[in-house]
């Protein structure tokens, strides 16, 4: 069965290492229902959040696939249950229509969203949230005539207290006790 | 930067000189014990061409006639050595006259460091002339790739691509240089690459997965071991017969694993797959645990996957995690490497000698001999056989020959018919099946492998896709014994066509030139025989000659390739028989 996972990735920023992970999601006709690139809290290491829809076992496959790239460090993968996540959207929408009712109360107090820029042609609204929450404001301002509608990718942190710093410490814990099992065997 | 986060300083040497980028690539290759270079130049690499004039004492350039060749020769020369190839090529239609070779060596995971030039920096991205984003395109089939467009970076680069063609799972890597780069002045200083930190090449051993597994194989009443590339690679042949040895545990081989274990000993159940060995497809599914080792169950050895090894648990030892679970979901997977975990799990193993499981080996073993194996090899009547013609090279070269061969039918011949008795001998192309392969792979094996003997198989097919390296052999002598089994077809794809396609026999029938003339305009001694009464004389004529020799057997033009494991099938399915409609 088919579900959405998040795949969150840690890797050293250098040039054409997206193409190279999307690469490894278009051979398997993996289609990226959004994509997220920012700096991570380790210093140099970059964080790219994606968001896919696929089967448990093909997930877990791309996922090694995706982490023997060369330069990635750690992949994480997550279902929407083992994450808190949110997207970000702006509406600019026409001051005449929004100002018709009483709508723009409607939208800070219940909808949690912010007015960036008021003119007298259109409003930018702001909100943070779901992709369903997102989607729920943009149907409620569409009779109002929505100008622009843009929504940013998933970003997205994990649940798990480990960090990645956790993980680059084990691997090079692994690698000085490999070095010892070798003296041992050889 | 490529060195900024993590290329350890390790061993620094020279003093500091300045050189141009050019100068600084091949005194890296230096510093990394490159002593041979296969390549082509032209117009985006000729200041490394220049600077190489002045290296001729410490690096041997091969000029090959194709930048194909040069891909395949360096790969030939990498899996004989066990040392990264080295492979040159301009930019532009250079480039991308390799991409063939890269992604033969990446399926089939052969360290080769390829060199590309490229135009000058400023001018990338504006379609110049000869400039191709090889960049991108060999993203896919490439361990790794860089772009240098400053003569400071190609020493930590050089060195960064030979660490990770070398480590944990081989592959190729490219460099791109710029041409203002390989002018540009430098200080040469050189420090080898001895860590990355994103890069993990080999996992550290869980002790209780060593264990689990000497539980399982200690149990198990008949289990088999399937042992592929990653057994000669990571130097395990010893470790894997003791293992064999002491548990009494039957040893089945992929294509590539093929010399991993000597085809003579009593252990030995032969190749696995489409046209493998009867008795290891057969018990494949018999067996009740299977230990793969270095080996990624593709889909030429597992057939149908459904039905695939029902019976038996699987432990799967592999350095590359990503192959773990990939087609067949292991019961216990091992990511390390094989030669660790086998030396490990020894002192584990129970001695047992599993007689009964091994007599059912030798009982199919006897029917295939019978049906398949004795008239391919030892007919009376009728025309020439390749797998007679295999055996016969097999039976005078000496067992540490190197064996090349090409794709298709006669590949398949020298797969069940030569006889291997060491590691480190067989020369082929696994995984993409690429033909061509064979001749510049052969010269580039013989580059590498002084005082042995050196022979290709290779098809009339195959052999016609990149004949021209015949003027790289004339050129520099190189003493390769090449065997043309010549059936006038496409062999391999005219028997399909005709199992499968109603004999209908589209485009495989060649009408070829005389090879023996054609090997004489290159002054390479030609021999053809069409009778089993020349068959041995010429053969050991070949094999007494100093140089280059090339023997035609004419064979027959429509014979088989059997046992079969027909596309869709399980391996217990494996048919020895097939009855010709034409």
């Amino acid at each position: 069965m088919k579900q959405e996972f998040t795949i969150s990735l840690f890797s050293e920023n250098h040039i054409g290492i997206l193409s190279r992970i999307t690469l490894i999601l278009t051979r398997r006709q993996i289609n990226i229902k959004s994509i997220t690139a920012s700096e991570s809290a380790v210093p140099g290491v970059q964080m790219l959040t994606m968001v896919v829809r696929t089967t448990p076992e093909m997930v877990e496959k791309v996922a090694r696939q995706i982490e023997k790239v060369v330069d990635v460090l750690k992949v994480f993968v997550h279902t929407s249950s083992e994450i808190i996540c949110q997207e970000m959207a702006l509406y600019k929408v026409t001051t005449r229509g929004l100002m018709s009712g009483s709508m723009i109360g409607d939208i800070v107090r219940k909808h949690h969203a912010r007015i960036l820029e008021v003119t007298p042609e259109y409003i930018v609204v702001e909100k943070s949230g779901s992709g369903a929450e997102i989607k729920e404001l943009l149907a409620l301002l569409k009779p109002c005539g929505v100008l622009q509608f843009v929504s940013s990718g998933r970003v997205a942190v994990t649940r798990q207290v480990k960090e990645l710093n956790a993980y680059l410490r084990e691997m090079d814990e692994a690698r000085g006790a490999r070095q010892e099992t070798l003296e041992f065997y050889n | 930067m490529p060195g900024a986060n993590g290329s350890e300083a390790s061993a620094t040497k020279a003093a500091a000189a300045e050189v141009t980028g050019a100068e600084a690539l091949l005194k890296s290759l230096v510093e990394e014990g490159v002593d041979t270079i296969f390549g082509y130049p032209g117009g985006a690499i000729m200041p490394v061409y220049d600077k190489l004039l002045d290296y001729s004492d410490s690096l041997r350039h091969i000029l090959t006639r194709h930048e194909q060749g040069a891909a395949h020769a360096a790969q030939g020369y990498a899996m004989v050595t066990g040392k990264p190839g080295v492979c040159f090529a301009t930019s532009g239609p250079g480039a991308t006259n390799l991409v063939t070779g890269i992604a033969n060596a990446y399926l089939d995971s052969v360290p080769v460091v390829f060199i590309t030039a490229q135009v000058t920096s400023r001018l990338i991205g504006t379609d110049a002339f000869q400039e191709t984003d090889i960049l991108g395109i060999s993203m896919p089939v490439t361990k790794w790739n860089a772009q240098v467009k400053n003569a400071a970076e190609i020493p930590d680069t050089v060195a960064r691509a030979f660490y990770i063609a070398r480590t944990g799972r081989p592959g190729p890597v490219l460099v791109d240089i710029s041409k203002d780069a390989q002018l540009e002045s430098m200080t040469f200083r050189y420090r080898k690459c001895t860590f990355i930190r994103s890069y993990n090449p080999v996992n550290h051993l869980i002790s209780r997965d060593i264990e689990s597994a000497a539980v399982m194989i200690n149990h198990a009443e008949r289990p088999m071991i399937l042992a592929g590339h990653g057994v000669i690679i990571s130097g395990a042949v010893e470790e894997l017969k003791t293992l064999a040895e002491k548990g009494g545990i039957p040893v089945a081989v992929t294509l590539l694993g093929i010399p991993a274990f000597s085809h003579d000993h009593r252990l030995f159940a032969g190749m696995l797959g489409m046209h493998g060995n009867y008795a290891p497809n057969v018990l494949t599914n018999r067996a009740d645990l299977i230990i793969a080792a270095g080996m990624r169950f593709d889909d030429r050895v597992t057939g149908n996957l459904k039905k695939y090894a029902p019976q038996a648990r699987v432990i799967h030892i592999e350095i590359d995690m990503a192959e773990i679970d990939k087609n067949v979901r292991a019961d216990l997977g091992i990511n390390g490497d094989v030669r660790e975990v086998l030396t490990a799990m020894l002192p584990q193993i129970r001695e047992r000698k599993r007689e009964e499981w091994i007599r059912e080996f030798r009982i199919l073993d006897r029917t295939e001999h019978e049906k398949v194996i004795k008239p391919e090899t030892e007919p009376e009547k009728g025309d020439l056989k390749m797998g007679e013609v295999v055996k016969a090279v097999s039976e005078i070269a000496g067992s540490n020959a190197v064996v090349v061969t090409d794709v298709g039918q006669h590949q398949m011949a020298v797969a069940r018919y030569y006889r291997f008795t060491d590691s480190n001998t067989l020369v082929t192309s696994g995984g993409m099946g690429t033909m061509g392969f064979g001749l510049p792979a052969v010269l580039g094996a013989a580059t590498g492998s002084t005082g042995r003997q050196v022979i290709a198989f290779i098809g009339d097919g195959g052999f016609q896709m990149t004949l021209q390296e015949l003027g790289t052999i004339m050129q520099y002598r190189i003493p390769v014994k090449i065997v043309i089994l010549n059936n006038n077809f496409l062999g391999m794809v005219r028997q399909w066509q005709e199992m499968f396609f109603n004999s209908r026999y589209a485009s495989t029938e060649m009408v070829n030139p005389d090879f023996v003339t054609l090997a004489s305009a290159y002054g390479i001694t030609a021999r053809k025989i069409t009778s089993r009464e020349d068959l041995k004389p010429v053969a050991a004529e070949m094999l007494g000659s100093e140089g280059p020799f090339i023997l035609v057997a004419e064979v027959s033009r429509t014979a088989n390739i059997l046992p079969m494991v027909e596309p869709g099938a399980s391996v217990s399915e494996v048919t020895l028989t097939y009855n010709s409609k034409s």
